[in-house]
């Protein structure tokens, strides 16, 4: 354990500067371990040249076909053997932590000596999907770390054509903004697919994210192929005492600027008497008031939440957000989850059979159209699903009176 | 016999309550207001009546062995044994008196982590890896973030902007990194140089051909090997067709660059969420320490910062004074590259005689 340090004057650069240096990390594990000596050698030479040299491979667990990205260096002599053989194999177990990544400072330590002693000892407190990434192992390494994580009641998350890793905000467990139990929806739909997750068939990754309010802290809107937003259907509610004292506090001009005009609905009104006026039918539960006026107002009592599917980045056809498949459900009762569970279950199945290859479920709906989506699924049609209605006359509409009479006969329904 | 191999207990997502604080435990779903004493620090009230003071405070994401072990120590010392870490890999304590704040954040600062990002400041950047472990990068995330949060570290203790900054940054054009109030990505301004040896072996020639956007890749036999070309007047240098294939070699030392977006907004307050806009691009990718792309980011976070109003978002700000003025402020060049020609261009089109002077 004794390897010289390369000589690093680039990544050097990044020790200076007061925000906390990963440099200066990996070279404190360098002083007792080899595979960072060489993985500083193999940075240092991207620094230089700019350019990146990790290929991917096949490295498994017995029983997954995923979880872990292998990395194999392509930084070779003439010879074809590694510059920095100790570093050649860096591996990286993706691991899900629990909902709104809480941690005891035992779990962390048992997670430090288990990498200390299979791996490179650097940890990823997260990745964008939301792993625990445990970064930087050998392939023979790989099983036995698992197999400890494992037993501590910790599971390998997706990676490549899955089911990927979920993601929750803290929520209920924190949050007064909190309209749903975010780590049991979380944990209700990453759970339903653990199958999909472990051994890799979809025809591309699958994302399910879930934020307790529309400021939606988990970005699901753009990043989940199924956002699970939580909001409330009655009345905001207002403390109209402690509305008259944030008046007093910040001034009327405050509260008109920051408050009333910004409502995007123009739903509120300040009172004569300082009190504040909602019209809750124009609400759109945007937060905005509610993320100023901390203590005055908050979310109502009858939650639930808003389904949108289909938010992603760029490749292939452009970005896309979610748009909304069910405007508002309950998520309280167990009857609630188990439909949240078979809905989930019935979107990624019509993805699994629909989708192109390499085709996100955003792509599919945009080729498919919405409304053959929404029946592949099984859920009915809804004007809250849309901006406005369609603006070009390309359609062809035979049988445009039995649509309209669906339409009263759910109207009379509810 | 062989011993049969260990199977995985398939557990998925662990359940939380084990690692939370007991006095989130206590109070889980029955929360009624909280505040922001001080930068950094949110104080959260319960309907019970309980309180519990969090301090946040930066980290570099990807933590040595040695340094989570001294927060695990800071928390156990200092707050009361557990920790949660943000989106944007800020790490959480929580204590549950308020007299214990002031020692935590003492402790923190005095072990070189920032106590910041909360409300109006700029939070630590949500970034992808780069060269440290990403087999597709065009750059180092971890770097460039790190000199750049050195640049920011004022923004980041302090809540003096107008509202939150969520920045993002991305080592190529798939954007791992997401949406932000300000962006960072990768832009590619070459096609890829085809190494034309090793196509027929690593590549699945079909599947490369669909991935392009523009489908400007079709197969082809070069020197009697079956390859893959690219037309290069069509290719807009996305670099979708370098996962699947390797061998199609797009990035490069010189032409890869940074390209800044503003406006990224996933929150429905106020307005809807918001994808990022293009503002500046052809920005160097210059390790160590990428000093262009600080002057671009202070440079529209000085105009944000000088000219938007209390709670409105980067986009938010752009939007009302219209982008003219955004460019007119920043300072940054506006050119053909900012009017959008993609499939639903037009939407981005002004259809109106709506002009300020």
């Amino acid at each position: 354990m004794a390897k010289p340090m390369h000589p690093t004057p680039m990544l050097d650069q990044l020790e200076s500067g007061p925000w906390p240096s990963f440099v200066t990390g990996l070279k404190r594990l360098a002083n007792d371990n080899d595979i960072m000596v060489d993985l500083l050698g193999q940075l240092e030479t991207s620094y230089e040249t700019r350019k990146g040299y990790w290929k991917g491979g096949t490295v498994g667990v017995i029983g997954y076909g995923g979880g872990i990205i292998p990395r194999f260096t392509e930084l070779k002599g003439d010879d074809g053997k590694p510059l920095y053989p100790e570093a050649a194999e860096f591996h990286t177990l993706r691991v899900m932590p629990p909902p709104g990544m809480h941690y005891d400072t035992d779990t962390l330590r048992k997670f430090c000596d288990i990498w200390e002693k299979y791996g490179s000892g650097l940890i990823a407190f997260h990745g964008q999907s939301g792993d625990i990434m445990f970064q930087g192992c050998s392939t023979k390494n790989v099983q036995p770390a698992f197999d400890e994580i494992n037993e501590m009641g910790f599971d390998l998350g997706g990676a490549g054509p899955a089911v990927r890793t979920g993601m929750s905000c803290v929520g209920a467990a924190r949050c007064e903004h909190s309209c749903v139990d975010e780590g049991r929806t979380m944990r209700t739909l990453v759970n339903n697919a653990l199958d999909d997750m472990h051994r890799p068939a979809l025809p591309y990754k699958f994302k399910y994210k879930v934020s307790g309010c529309p400021n939606d802290c988990m970005n699901s809107v753009q990043r989940a192929d199924l956002a699970t937003i939580g909001t409330w259907r009655d009345d905001m509610k207002v403390d109209q005492a402690e509305v008259q004292a944030f008046v007093a506090d910040k001034g009327r001009k405050y509260v008109i600027d920051n408050v009333i005009t910004r409502c995007p609905t123009q739903a509120l009104s300040l009172n004569d008497d300082d009190t504040l006026a909602v019209d809750n039918g124009n609400c759109v539960r945007c937060m905005h008031c509610i993320n100023v006026m901390t203590k005055a107002l908050s979310p109502g009592d009858d939650k639930g939440v808003t389904l949108l599917c289909g938010g992603k980045r760029t490749l292939k056809i452009g970005d896309l957000m979610g748009t909304v498949i069910v405007p508002f459900h309950k998520l309280e009762t167990d009857e609630d989850f188990e439909w949240l569970e078979e809905l989930a279950t019935e979107i990624l199945d019509f993805f699994a059979e629909n989708a192109l290859e390499h085709e996100r479920t955003g792509e599919m709906i945009e080729r498919i159209g919405l409304t053959n989506f929404l029946e592949g699924v099984g859920l009915e049609i809804d004007p809250n699903m849309i901006s406005r209605p369609r603006m070009n006359p390309y359609f062809r509409a035979d049988d445009w009176d039995s649509e309209a009479a669906k339409w009263e006969e759910q109207k009379a329904a509810r | 016999m062989a011993e049969a191999p260990r199977m995985p207990i398939e557990s998925g997502v662990p359940e939380m309550d084990k690692y939370l604080h007991p006095v989130l435990k206590k109070n889980y779903g029955a929360w009624s207001w909280h505040e922001r004493p001080r930068p950094g620090v949110l104080h959260h009230v319960a309907k019970s009546g309980d309180s519990i003071w969090t301090v946040r405070a930066g980290t570099q994401r990807q933590m040595d062995v040695y340094t989570i072990r001294k927060l695990a120590s800071i928390a156990d010392e200092f707050a009361e044994g557990f920790v949660r870490f943000t989106i944007r890999s800020n790490i959480e304590f929580m204590v549950s008196e308020e007299s214990r704040v002031q020692p935590l954040i003492d402790k923190l600062t005095a072990e070189g982590f920032p106590i910041g990002g909360t409300g109006p400041s700029v939070s630590m950047i949500s970034h992808t890896q780069g060269w440290l472990h990403c087999d597709i990068p065009g750059t180092d995330a971890s770097g460039a973030v790190k000199a750049l949060m050195d640049d920011l570290h004022n923004e980041f203790v302090n809540e003096d902007m107008p509202n939150r900054v969520h920045m993002t940054t991305s080592c190529c054009q798939i954007n791992c990194g997401g949406q932000g109030d300000i962006a960072i990505n990768i832009q590619h301004t070459k096609p890829p140089k085809i190494d034309h040896t090793q196509v027929a072996n690593v590549c699945e020639r079909p599947s490369v051909v669909a991935r392009c956007p523009v489908a400007a890749i079709r197969p082809a036999m070069v020197n009697g090997k079956p390859s893959l070309e690219v037309d290069e007047k069509k290719c807009i240098c996305c670099g979708a067709c370098f996962p699947p294939c390797p061998p199609m070699q797009i990035n490069d030392p010189e032409h890869s660059k940074f390209a800044i977006w503003v406006g990224g907004k996933n929150s429905n307050a106020r307005s809807k969420p918001t994808f990022h806009k293009l503002v500046a691009s052809g920005v160097p990718n210059n390790p160590p320490r990428w000093p262009e792309v600080s002057d671009v980011v202070l440079k529209i976070l000085h105009a944000y910062k000088e000219d938007a109003k209390d709670w409105e978002r980067v986009g938010e700000w752009a939007e009302r004074i219209g982008w003219p003025r955004f460019f007119e402020k920043t300072g940054l060049p506006f050119t053909k590259y900012h009017i959008d020609n993609w499939r639903g261009g037009r939407a981005n089109l002004n259809a109106s005689a709506h002009i300020r002077f």
